[in-house]
């Protein structure tokens, strides 16, 4: 009796595993071609070139996605490179260099970011973030020598540097709590004989904590650069909402992400809607392939031996 | 055994609980979705008028006017509310007639943050007419002592400074009100942008919905921006007298909008049903009973679907609509809306019957 039941729990237990991962994959496939079924109207007018049009005018229906990709890419990248570094030293400090009794409170702070709803941030940023780029920051940065046309025209706050300013806030404790962990996974063996053959402790912390964990940050830093090209709402309300292809970091630019949550729901023309849909598929694909040159970085940088 | 059962309970409570709902029967339940500008007032409608009928009960998504209509055509929903009349392809594809019942007048009105202006003593406001309005959403017009803008506004000193133009980024029945309005005074704004619920935009920056607009124009000096005349009464905004053809620089007010609704002409059951935007737009009304009309106003929509066989929540509908626009527009001018001229509302309930 026992042995039938056992039998039968091994049995239903494989399949419910299996059944689950085979709905899991149906659901992205027929996600992503249900996408591709209703943006093919737009596919069969525009074709290819829609990637690169920068037209985007909903009386005239003429559709491009050119400003959109440019604006997600410069927003989710100058968001990456600016969180990388805070997201980074945060977690060393925490892991190696902060005295044991703060650790769990400075790591529960960092992590909690990561729970505030994202219109909360968007709040945040257009109240208090996007008056200090106008008034202080963007001030500051056209001092700068040779920032060109970088940091030129005037700001009203509202910006590129200002969405990707909070995104960057916002994928902040992905990079931080999963750096963290690849920290807590070296093993403490590699910090001992670093002390032992004399190192400093900053001659450690290279060797001993960073070197080892290069490969495991890079992992962290591709899904903190995905969480950032999908993020929508801080965006739409910080980025200006004007597709354009400037220079200017201060001028105001708008994502794929963005424009999906502004036109969606009142778009009316099956161009339109199919043009929508358009982007939605190319964002898919941008995802898709910033994880692909995340894996293939991590192939060509892991140790071989 | 027992992770088996565990997992059982939540989809046999879900079960007992769908069954639940199903079981009240005698109550109609009316579905509709759509435009969020009048859903204060239909939330308050709904409220009264279950008082009054307990076996009717209403649940409506302000999903926005597009949304709404689409949801209607797909047969989602048992009514729609929508900003705007429903477009001649959509009209094509629904399987009925639909009627244009107007339930009250909106307005869209312009914002504005001119620190000058506000600690200034006096209280005059900032005119415009439609070209001026359109120069300044064209980008022509850059600094507020334009003096184009100055000579409409000869009573204020306005300051030497850059004009943030500010607008919605989503798609929305505010953005075509205002821009018609701009295509109708502004032949260069005629043909490009346009008018629409979005358009391509040829400056400015883009804010979401009516409280990002808010948000944006209170915080930000030296800007400009349209929202429904409700956000700018609650938010205490300053607000610019419009000019349309030879009339006077009118305030937006309740009294301003009846205005331009009671001079709109004869409406029959026809306009109803193709809602005729010639006949039923309120942009260009001269007004009437000595009050200006406020040009930028507008009718808002409940699409009926007329199948050939009424149900009995066409029925149940029908006498609303016939209460809402009779009894039920006493409530909205607390609500910031303008009541539907009588007359309007004796013809409709003929149509209601």
């Amino acid at each position: 009796m026992n042995k039938i039941l056992f039998w039968n729990e091994e049995k239903i237990g494989i399949s419910l595993i299996k059944i689950v991962v085979v709905l899991l994959i149906l659901f992205i496939c027929t996600m992503i071609l249900l996408l591709v079924h209703m943006s093919l109207p737009a596919i069969k007018v525009f074709g290819l070139s829609f990637i690169t049009n920068s037209e985007w005018n909903p009386v005239e229906e003429v559709f491009g996605a050119w400003p959109f990709i440019y604006g997600t890419l410069v927003t989710s990248f100058l968001a990456l490179l600016l969180a990388t570094p805070f997201g980074v030293f945060s977690a060393l400090f925490i892991s190696d260099i902060c005295p044991l009794r703060f650790k769990g409170i400075l790591s529960t702070l960092v992590d909690l970011i990561a729970s505030i709803p994202s219109i909360v941030f968007g709040m945040w940023g257009l109240f208090f973030l996007a008056p200090f780029v106008r008034d202080h920051l963007a001030p500051l940065l056209r001092e700068i020598p040779l920032s060109g046309p970088l940091f030129s025209g005037p700001c009203f706050g509202i910006s590129i540097l200002s969405a990707s300013m909070i995104l960057a806030i916002m994928i902040l404790p992905t990079i931080s709590s999963l750096t963290r962990e690849i920290f807590n996974a070296v093993p403490t063996t590699y910090k001992e004989a670093a002390l032992a053959i004399g190192a400093t402790n900053f001659e450690k912390i290279k060797l001993s904590l960073l070197r080892p964990s290069l490969v495991g940050i890079i992992g962290a830093l591709g899904l903190a650069l995905a969480r950032a090209i999908g993020e929508t709402m801080a965006v739409v309300m910080l980025i200006g909402n004007t597709p354009q292809v400037v220079l200017s970091l201060l001028a105001p630019g708008a994502t794929m992400a963005s424009i999906l949550a502004n036109e969606y729901a009142e778009a009316s023309s099956t161009l339109h809607l199919a043009s929508l849909c358009y982007i939605a598929v190319i964002l898919f694909a941008i995802t898709m392939i910033v994880n692909f040159l995340a894996r293939i970085l991590i192939r060509v940088l892991s140790p071989k031996w | 055994m027992k992770i088996y059962s565990l997992l059982l309970l939540p989809l046999l409570s879900s079960l007992l609980l769908l069954s639940s709902t199903v079981a009240t029967a005698e109550q109609i339940i009316i579905n509709g979705a759509g435009a969020t500008f009048p859903y204060p007032i239909y939330t308050k409608w709904f409220s009264e008028f279950g008082k009054l009928n307990s076996t009717i009960q209403f649940n409506y998504q302000p999903i926005g006017s597009g949304g709404g209509v689409k949801q209607l055509l797909k047969e989602t929903v048992d009514f729609a509310a929508s900003d705007t009349p429903i477009k001649e392809d959509e009209k094509k594809s629904a399987p009925w007639p639909i009627l244009h019942i107007p339930t009250v007048v909106g307005s869209v009105v312009m914002v504005y943050n001119i620190p000058e202006l506000e600690n200034s003593k006096s209280k005059e406001k900032l005119q415009l007419d439609g070209t001026c309005l359109a120069a300044i959403y064209l980008g022509k017009i850059s600094k507020w002592n334009d003096p184009l803008l100055q000579k409409q506004n000869p009573k204020l000193v306005l300051p030497n400074k850059d004009i943030l133009v500010i607008r919605r980024s989503d798609g929305s029945g505010t953005t075509e009100i205002f821009t018609s309005y701009l295509s109708a005074s502004d032949t260069t704004w005629n043909s490009s942008p346009g008018s629409g619920k979005s358009i391509a935009w040829p400056t400015g920056i883009g804010a979401k919905g009516n409280d990002g607009i808010t948000t944006m124009v209170k915080q930000s000096p030296y800007s400009i921006g349209y929202v429904e005349y409700a956000y700018a009464v609650s938010n205490a905004l300053a607000t610019a007298s419009l000019k349309s053809g030879d009339n006077n620089y009118t305030a937006p007010s309740i009294a301003s909008m009846s205005s331009a609704a009671s001079s709109i002409g004869n409406i029959d059951s026809k306009d109803l049903q193709s809602g005729d935007l010639k006949k039923l737009s309120l942009l260009s009304q001269k007004g009437g009973k000595g009050v200006a009309a406020y040009p930028m106003s507008s009718f808002t929509y409940i699409l009926l679907p007329l199948p050939k066989t009424p149900n009995a929540k066409l029925i149940a509908l029908k006498q609303f609509l016939k209460w809402a626009i009779n009894d039920g527009q006493s409530m909205a001018a607390k609500l910031d809306y303008a009541p539907i001229p009588k007359e309007l509302a004796q013809k409709i309930s003929e149509q209601l019957k």
